[in-house]
């Protein structure tokens, strides 16, 4: 029979290329379907205008696991040099950051920001060897590898030396704002840091927990920033590519409906166009929500992890809005040849705080937060010659809007939106040309992730490493027999980091022996 | 100029307890008190006629019960009563939410709302105890320090871990997500209605400058809930004649085993010469000679107010100095003339012996917290409020009550600068007002207020920012981080100097712990025979 596969990977997201990629690569023969036209799931570059292209939702390359690189031979050159940051002042004396230099803030704020970045990277540098390791598993059940994890971590936690170990253990569960009030007098550098603390979740600058969700944006290159020339969908094709050479095969339009399920082992999967594909082992790049609740369904699952799995959070926070225009803006104070850089607007961390407040009630930010590119300026391909496009996330924006999305709520925001832009950039409303706001919602409707939500789940220390997706299921098995997970939602969680499906791919192939 | 062996600094409860078990051990110790009066905030004071105001802390349940036997508080004259009601929650529409003592009828009362909510309750309930069983155990334990080698510190790691690892590996699993939680998340997990989850979430933010929404709040909630009396955990209860009755007792045994006491006697200098204290010097120019110092204080008055920066290492200081403190609570006493009345209860109900809440809502809950974060008091806030004098009619003349409000949000300053003297009338207004809307009689009743907000409290007892765990209790403050990392074993940075007040480990509430705690420690370097009490921890 020609639709049996030694593996089936549902989504053909940048996480279930990276896992379908290293299992073909194992020899097993692959199968990838994939919901919609074309491959990348969040990662990926849409047209939204007549010549004009953006990433669709994921738009800056800053986490990619130099090991996925490694292991998928990925050359290099998939995207730009590392850009700069920029954060806008409605006055013009804006704070730019590039590695550890910032300029626009006092000397003692340039040398804490130096040693805030070395302190900052080391510890991201001892998370991330974690975020590439299978997450171990507690209690007499914990195999001998969990151990050694264990102790490895407590040993790699020590050898940062005593002061910087009893920094590390303060740290770890601490709000970010503290942090930066003892250090920064500026206002725009600490909405800067915020703002990159608390992007693609719901929490504030005030949360604790937001020193971790720092460190996650560090781990890997250190917050590198870069634009991938043709949008974040080259990447995706980058992979894909690498997953087709090493053997495996994607089906476009293919949607799954529904994991089979025999005698608590799966045995393939059914797509809404009426194909069956068998397997016995499958893999979801879906989120842990649609793949257990919707694909499995609650009757093949034990009743105490369907609650788990119910409550795992992922309410979406972050839109993105698209905007074509007919040349770059005009911002005071920066010139034409710093387009290329990343803009953010967060003038100080009680802003960035406030704009959360909202979100807290399901309302839109009265006064959102913007991480905005200018991804047309690196790469002619995305517009029309002389023409621009805008790429920008906004928060916060629930997804379960209080009173529910509706064409009006959202033209309501997408105006307050550009308001809040002109305010930094008075040309911009002459120069749109078309638009595009995906919500959370939308982000949900279009790329099949449950709330619209970025980490699969909120990165949290309740939702992290031990307890993600759920506890007891967080080596990517599933408890049900040949059913793994493959996405942001487990270990590590999101971000095109590729390290979610490489860790998945990693235990299957120590699992199973179908090759 | 007199000598002691010990002089402990700070006439609170875990002061007196230092001291007494100091002075236990025989060792010749002055307590010393700025205030007339002893108990810190653990006080009742008589403020207004014949009314007896706990005009800071107002109930008694984390006093730890092996520190209560073994002082032979009791024989002190310490009485614990459970309150004779369960007080309940007004709502906006009228209605309201029992906390009722009986389960069966607590389960009744959910019911009304949810059935599957008040099936959840039982859930919940064994879950949070689980939790406070495992903490209670490290709560007369010293932290270790984990980046030690020590035999010491790495056997309690070990022991903490052994502990841990007993719960078994689905709770494991759970614990670490409810250490790490907000609260508001937490019972979302149990609860769908907003007016038992209102109810439950109270607990999750009384005293820190965290929201219900702020990861964390969940173990502010076991805080408040790992206590006893009587051996029912999570029960509170009032001490007979006030809370200042715990701070006499105390103080009462500390005598008895030959202590000496000095009021009116506030520190202005701990004297340090050649890396060691030599004792304090007293606001009256006075000086009394000690090799051992303890502080009762918070850490930032007691380093940044009693101390040289000169005598600090640089490091230790700037963490002293971003020590988080925050003042997030203000309190109104009031005297009242009769028993104001509460139209949506119903006639003679137990509930008005309990705490009578008027937050119904979650968002409410963190809108209050909003205010806060602005810089100002919340205009709709969360009120602890109940009467002791329906348990205990000794504290008012008869007939007559004395209620305390508890008033979360209130910050120290408003928008970076003082309180006005209006501002803190305006803000006593706020709480009456919401009082007020449920109860027609009750400001025509009122005798006598007493608007504390947190700067009134720091001036009169003296803890920065009228902080009432003094130090916030975040992750980044709690056990081995608590106070300072490096200095969670009650030992200063200078030789002879220790710290024994709520900053360290376990922190606040009348509990006397660390203070408890930290006279182990002295001990153990003195080389005296260990007095304090073994943990019982879990019975």
């Amino acid at each position: 029979m020609t639709n049996k596969y030694d593996a089936i990977v549902i989504g053909a997201g940048h996480n279930g290329l990276v896992c379908a990629a290293l299992l073909a690569k194992a020899g097993s023969k692959t199968l990838v379907l994939e919901a919609n036209e074309r491959v990348g799931g969040a990662a990926v570059t849409r047209s939204f205008s007549e010549g004009y292209s953006v990433s669709a939702v994921a738009h800056l390359l800053y986490q990619l696991q130099p090991q996925v690189e490694q292991d998928l031979g990925l050359k290099g050159g998939l995207a730009s040099e590392n850009v700069g940051t920029l954060a806008l002042s409605s006055d013009g004396n804006h704070v730019r950051v590039d590695g550890d230099n910032v300029s626009g803030v006092n000397d003692e704020d340039k040398a804490s920001y130096r040693h805030f970045r070395k302190r900052m990277t080391r510890f991201a540098d001892l998370l991330n060897t974690y975020l590439n390791t299978t997450a171990p598993r507690l209690g007499k059940n914990a195999a001998k590898s969990d151990m050694l994890t264990l102790a490895r971590l407590g040993f790699d936690i020590r050898r940062l030396g005593r002061r910087e170990m009893r920094e590390f253990l303060r740290l770890i569960g601490m709000n970010i704002c503290d942090e930066l009030y003892e250090r920064f007098d500026s206002a725009l550098l600490r909405g800067a840091i915020s703002l990159d603390a608390t992007l693609g979740t719901h929490l504030g600058p005030r949360s604790p927990n937001t020193i971790l969700t720092y460190l996650y944006r560090l781990a890997g290159t250190h917050g590198m920033l870069r634009l991938p020339a043709g949008g974040m969908g080259a990447v995706s094709e980058a992979l894909a590519h690498s997953a087709r050479e090493n053997g495996a095969t994607i089906h476009m339009g293919a949607k799954v409906s529904r994991i089979i399920v025999e005698n608590g082992c799966v045995a393939g999967v059914a797509t809404e166009s009426g194909d069956v594909f068998s397997s016995k082992l499958v893999v979801s790049n879906a989120d842990p929500k649609s793949t257990m609740m919707k694909l499995v369904g609650s009757k093949n699952l034990e009743t105490g992890f369907t609650r788990r799995i119910h409550h795992i959070r992922m309410r979406g926070n972050a839109a993105k809005l698209h905007m074509a225009l007919d040349g770059l803006p005009s911002i005071a104070g920066v010139e034409d040849r710093e387009f290329g850089a990343r803009f953010l607007i967060a003038p100080d961390d009680a802003y960035v705080e406030r704009a959360f407040n909202q979100a807290k009630y399901g309302e839109t930010s009265v006064k959102p937060v913007f991480e905005i590119t200018f991804p047309s300026f690196h790469d002619s391909t995305l517009a029309p010659a002389g023409k621009h496009v805008m790429s920008a996330i906004v928060q916060y924006v629930p997804s379960e809007l209080r009173g529910g999305w509706s064409s009006d709520t959202r033209d309501a925001f997408r105006k307050l939106a550009v308001r809040t832009l002109s305010n930094y950039m008075p040309d911009l409303e002459q120069r749109i040309t078309a638009w595009e706001l995906l919500t959370p919602a939308d982000i949900e409707e279009q790329f099949h992730i449950t709330g619209g939500h970025w980490h699969h789940g909120e990165l949290a220390l309740d939702q992290f490493l031990f307890t993600r997706p759920v506890g007891g299921a967080h080596q990517c098995a599933m408890p049900v027999g040949g059913l793994y997970l493959c996405g942001a939602g487990t270990h590590p969680g999101g971000g095109v980091s590729g390290a979610a499906g490489r860790n998945a791919a990693r235990v299957i192939l120590r699992r199973e022996n179908f090759v | 100029m007199k000598n002691y062996d010990a002089i402990v600094i700070g006439a609170g409860h875990n002061g007196l307890t230092n001291a007494a078990y100091l002075a236990k051990s025989g060792l010749k110790v002055l307590c010393v008190e700025k205030n007339e009066y002893i108990g810190g905030a653990t006080v009742s004071r008589n403020l207004y006629k014949d009314w007896f105001y706990s005009n800071c802390s107002y109930v008694c349940s984390l006093l730890r019960p092996e520190i209560y036997r073994d002082l032979e508080l009791a024989r002190h004259g310490l009485q614990v009563i459970p309150p004779a009601g369960g007080g309940c929650i007004f709502m906006e529409n009228g209605d309201y939410l029992g906390s009722y003592v009986d389960p069966e009828v607590k389960h009744r009362e959910y019911a009304r709302f949810s059935r599957a909510d008040a099936d959840a309750y039982e859930r919940y309930t064994a879950d949070v105890m689980r939790q406070c069983r495992f903490i209670r155990d490290f709560l007369l334990r010293t932290p270790p320090d984990p980046t030690s080698f020590r035999m010491r510190d790495l056997k309690e790691l070990a022991y903490l871990g052994a502990k841990f690892f007993e719960m078994g590996e689905e709770r494991m699993y759970e614990s670490i997500r409810f250490w790490t939680m907000s609260v508001a998340e937490y019972l979302d997990e149990y609860f769908e209605t907003d007016v038992i989850k209102a109810a439950l979430s109270g607990s999750g933010i009384i005293g820190t400058a965290l929201g219900v929404h702020s990861p964390g709040t969940s173990y502010v909630l076991l805080h408040h809930y790992m206590g006893d009396v009587d051996g029912n955990i999570g029960a509170w209860g009032f001490a007979r004649g006030g809370t200042g009755a715990v701070a006499k007792a105390i103080s009462d045994a500390f005598l008895s085993y030959g202590g000496e006491l000095r009021t009116e006697a506030g520190v202005e200098q701990i004297t340090v010469k050649n890396g060691k204290v030599t004792g304090v010097g007293l606001s009256n120019g006075e000086e009394i000679r000690a090799n051992t110092v303890v502080s009762a204080l918070d850490v930032k008055n007691t380093f940044l107010r009693c101390m040289d920066r000169k005598d600090l290492d640089e490091e230790f200081y700037h963490r002293v100095k971003n020590f988080k403190i925050r003042g997030s609570s203000g309190k109104l006493n009031i005297a009242l003339g009769g028993l104001p009345s509460f139209p949506a209860l119903p006639k003679d109900s137990l509930l008005i012996n309990g705490f009578l809440h008027f937050t119904d809502s979650m968002e409410r809950m963190e809108r209050a917290y909003d205010d806060w974060k602005e810089g100002t008091w919340s205009k709709d806030p969360y009120v602890d409020m109940m009467m002791p004098t329906l348990t205990d009619p000794t504290m008012a003349p008869p007939g007559k009550h004395f209620m305390s409000c508890f008033v979360q949000y209130c910050p120290a300053q408003i928008e970076g600068r003082d309180w006005t003297d209006e501002e803190r009338q305006q803000f006593g207004q706020t709480v009456i007002d919401q009082i007020a809307n449920y109860s027609p009689d009750f400001k025509s009743l009122i005798e006598h207020v007493e608007i504390r907000t947190p700067a009134v409290i720091e001036d009169e007892i003296g803890i920065t920012e009228g902080n009432i765990f003094h130090g916030e209790l975040t992750m980044d403050q709690l056990m081995f981080n608590r106070p300072i990392p490096g200095y969670a074993q009650y030992r200063g940075p200078v030789g002879g100097l220790y710290m024994c007040g709520s900053s360290t480990h376990p922190g606040g509430g009348i509990m006397a712990a660390p203070g408890c705690n930290a006279a182990r420690e002295i001990l153990l370097d003195l080389k005296r025979p260990d007095v304090t009490p073994v943990n019982f921890g879990d019975d």
